[in-house]
């Protein structure tokens, strides 16, 4: 039984830098890197040391928590260094890499002869498993738990997102495979969520064992909890996983062929990228290759993933584990003086949701937005402009308040166990008083996490 | 612009030195300038280009119609109480004129009082010069009556302040409107001095004195005449007497005594349409107090016993300060209720006090005041049973899935 959604709340925003639809590739990277901040919630337990050789796929570290959960290197190398953060928390594991990759060998896997305890098994000792994500919580999918439902979308709405159809047309065989696999690890049903407004590629309008669902509306229309809320909600108890439908192709590749192949196509793009495309490489690859020669200028933000939910990398950083993209942004670190582009001027380059600044009057104009707060940080004050960019039937200011005075019973009530902190992404951008509210629904989740389940 | 920059960043109190206590007032200074370069450091990389400052300076922009009609409408009356004119839009010059000398000072001891006390606390308590005080000091001019005391603003303005807003942890964290406080204080501090019909007129009561006013000019507003249904020597004989002397068109226009900026409906209309097209103020709220407004007249309309009930509702919302309650006063988002459903419940409650208690308060002849301060209170509760009847559905929801 497909669902189709209509989404009247959102925000599409409108950047510059959108990427060419041009698959083009650089030379590989000599240096990657795992970094375990990527994985929220994931206390690493080393299982090799610096110096060690690793083939792609062997295991690098696990979750000390739960134990079962490896993570394995996208390359074959040598690990040359492990950066540790304040409280000697492993910050990143670097990886010099070979010219050739040497696969470890998994094996061809036959899907129909495996148990589905059987596939789990192999998805967690391969290190496919942390792919996976779960609702509640918004961490790498905790294997005890079974889910009720799988959610794919596959589409991505935020800001100058990269395209899935796209990047995945043509591997039907593999994302198929992907699908089959996750069919093996709950006995609910698959949502696959396709645009509404688009025309979704046959990848996706092929795959069978799904039920595809269609979402209009606009962004966080793509995102995971807009949909899980529309379609099959949430209540306490309850587990619903999520993947990427790129990393369902994936996984699909690594059954197929039996070698830990992490290579995915990211899209370059961003106002400060001199020709904004799509980049074939693989997971936890040093940018330097990608962004070298192809920025503006010096003074820009680098962000893994996009402008609303992504890290600050460096411009010799590494891509992240789940990013699907790398954004250019210039730095907004320059004051602005009141009359000419700040609070009293007429604010033609700005961008808001209100209608304070003139902007309003050219809405569709693509935009080069910097990474200034454009103010200061203040009390609450505005209210209802969350409401007109959160598509849920949960209070946000609420929620947000409840999280920040610790009120456990309260946060549980007004329904966190539905929301992960990208969903407030753009609740953050709107906020008057910049409020940095992402880290605050995160500090909320953890709190839940540790004191209730 | 980097010149000025430099010269201010020179002024700069050290975090850890000697006047690091005065480094929010600095810091007030600075970001009035300069949007400072701060930049994002978690979450969304980009953020929305509006801040505090531009929404209360909105707020200011669409009350400035209001203020220049009040300062001209503060002109004419003085000058017909004196019996100089009878026409409304002769002798521009002197009226504005006028008007200004007698509104400005109550602008700026609003500004000067309320500003000094943002800033002891801010510098006491280290916290940054929040502008909520930006929009409070230009609305407690425009609500009250022209002949208060300067330093019973002052006082009124001190109280509002502290009491109103700062004991409950400084701006976006009050619970009544601060503006209406300093107006309650007034009305409640002073009541021999702010009741009666002498101090809507500028400097009525010492002209009274030296029998300068003109024969029969009392300067009550439309409000009193209407009040004085109630007592045994109504000022009108009946309620078409009362229509002709105070027409629906002169209170649209503006073109009765009051509150300073409260009259004329166009000016304050003009600043509304401001705040609904930004964008700033809730239109929920709005429509919803004039439908409770309207609502609340018409069945007094229908079910009168007396002059005063049998007002029509368009002529009752035109009088006293009622659009600019709906407009400036009702729609402030901290005090107002804060869910979409909570604002139509809010709006609507305080529209339909606002007319009962000026119907039915014949001591005090206008309840928009009163109205929307009890509703400031009561807003948490009509956003509480709102949210509450969204936690019901979610634990609905679960109680489904298990049954």
């Amino acid at each position: 039984m497909s669902k189709t959604v209509k989404l009247r709340k959102g925000l599409n925003i409108p950047l510059l830098g959108e990427a060419e639809k041009v698959k083009n590739s650089v030379e590989q990277a000599d240096v990657f890197s795992i970094k375990p901040p990527d994985f929220h919630g994931v206390m690493p337990k080393l299982d090799l040391k610096a110096g060690a050789k690793v083939k792609a796929g062997d295991v690098i570290f696990h979750n000390k928590y739960v134990e079962n959960v490896k993570f394995c290197s996208p390359i074959s190398g040598e690990i040359t260094e492990v950066v540790r953060g304040a409280k000697r928390r492993i910050l990143e594991i670097i990886i010099k890499a070979d010219t050739n990759i040497d696969y470890k060998d998994l094996g061809v896997k036959d899907l129909n002869s495996m148990s589905d305890d059987e596939v789990k098994n192999y998805l967690l000792s391969s290190g496919l498993w942390p792919f996976i994500k779960q609702r509640p919580i918004d961490i790498i999918a905790d294997p005890t738990q079974t889910p009720k439902a799988i959610f794919i979308s596959a589409f991505d709405s935020s800001p100058i997102a990269p395209d899935y159809d796209f990047i995945l047309h043509g591997e039907d065989e593999n994302f198929q495979t992907g699908i089959d696999v996750l069919k093996k690890l709950t006995k609910g049903i698959i949502h696959l969520n396709v645009n509404g407004d688009g025309s979704p590629d046959k990848v996706f309008t092929n795959a069978k064992g799904v039920q595809i669902n269609k979402i209009y509306g606009k962004h966080p229309a793509g995102n995971i909890g807009t949909q899980i809320h529309h379609i099959d909600p949430l209540n306490k108890g309850e587990y619903i996983w999520t993947i990427n439908p790129q990393d369902v192709a994936i996984i699909g590749r690594v059954f197929n062929t039996g070698k830990f192949d992490l290579s995915k196509v990211i899209a370059l793009t961003g106002s400060e990228v001199k020709t904004p495309k799509y980049i074939k490489t693989i997971i936890g690859t040093s940018i330097k290759n990608i962004v070298e020669n192809n920025i503006t200028s010096d003074n820009v933000r680098i962000i893994s993933g996009n402008v609303l939910t992504g890290d600050k990398i460096k411009p010799d950083g590494f891509l992240g584990f789940y990013a699907n993209q790398i954004t250019v942004i210039p730095e907004g670190n320059q004051s602005k003086f009141f009359l000419t582009d700040g609070w009293l001027g007429s604010g033609c380059s700005k961008f808001s949701i209100s209608k304070t600044y003139f902007s309003w009057l050219m809405p569709n104009k693509k935009r080069k937005l910097d990474t200034n707060l454009n103010g200061e940080i203040r009390s609450f004050v505005v209210t209802g402009e969350m409401e007109k960019v959160f598509p849920f039937d949960i209070y946000p200011m609420q929620l947000i308040k409840s999280v920040m005075y610790e009120d456990l019973d309260e946060m549980e009530a007004l329904g966190i166990y539905e929301v992960a902190p990208e969903d407030f992404a753009l609740c953050e951008f709107v906020c008057t008083s910049k409020i940095d509210i992402q880290e605050k629904i995160r500090q909320g989740l953890d709190k839940v996490q540790e004191e209730i389940l | 612009m980097k010149s000025i920059e430099k010269l201010l960043r020179k002024f700069e109190p050290e975090h850890d030195g000697k006047w690091a206590k005065l480094h929010p007032v600095w810091d007030a200074f600075y970001t009035f300038m300069f949007t400072p370069d701060k930049t994002t450091t978690s979450g969304s990389h980009i953020r929305d280009g509006i801040d505090l400052k531009r929404t209360m300076f909105t707020v200011v922009v669409a009350l400035i119609p209001a203020l220049l009609f009040g300062i001209y409408n503060t002109g004419h009356w003085h000058f017909a109480s004196l019996g100089e004119t009878t026409a409304y839009w002769d002798m521009f010059g002197d009226k504005f004129l006028y008007g200004l000398i007698r509104v400005l000072p109550i602008v700026v001891v609003s500004y000067a009082v309320g500003l000094g006390i943002e800033f002891i606390f801010a510098i006491k308590n280290g916290h940054a010069v929040q502008e909520g005080f930006l929009v409070s000091g230009m609305l407690i001019p425009l609500i009250v009556p022209v002949d208060t005391p300067l330093w019973m603003i002052a006082v009124a303005t001190i109280f509002a302040v502290v009491i109103g807003k700062e004991v409950f942890g400084g701006t976006g964290m009050n619970i009544v409107n601060v503006a209406l406080t300093a107006r309650a204080f007034l009305f409640f501090g002073y009541p021999t001095m702010m009741s009666g019909n002498k101090v809507w007129v500028g400097e009525l009561s010492e002209n009274l004195d030296n029998n300068k006013v003109v024969d029969g000019f009392s300067g009550a507003t439309p409000l009193g005449d209407l009040a004085s249904f109630w007592s045994d020597e109504p000022t009108f004989s009946s309620l078409a007497d009362f229509s002709e002397h105070w027409t629906l068109l002169d209170s649209i226009l503006g073109y009765i005594p009051g509150s300073i900026g409260e009259t004329s409906l166009i000016a304050i209309g003009i600043g509304a349409v401001i705040l609904l097209i930004t964008g700033i103020a809730s239109w929920r709220i709005m429509l919803s107090f004039f439908a409770g407004g309207l609502l609340m007249a018409f069945i007094f309309n229908q079910t009168a016993t007396n002059p005063f009930m049998e007002l029509s509702p368009l002529h009752q919302i035109a009088l006293g300060g009622f659009a600019f309650g709906a407009v400036f006063m009702v729609t402030d988002p901290v005090t107002a209720a804060q869910t979409n459903t909570g604002k139509y419940i809010y709006g609507f409650l305080a529209g339909l006090f606002a007319i009962l208690v000026r119907v039915f308060n014949p001591a005090f002849p206008e309840g928009v005041m009163m109205a929307i301060l009890f509703f400031n209170v009561m807003a948490p509760l009509i956003d509480h049973y709102v949210i509450q009847a969204n936690v019901k559905r979610r634990i609905k929801r679960l109680k489904i899935k298990q049954a």
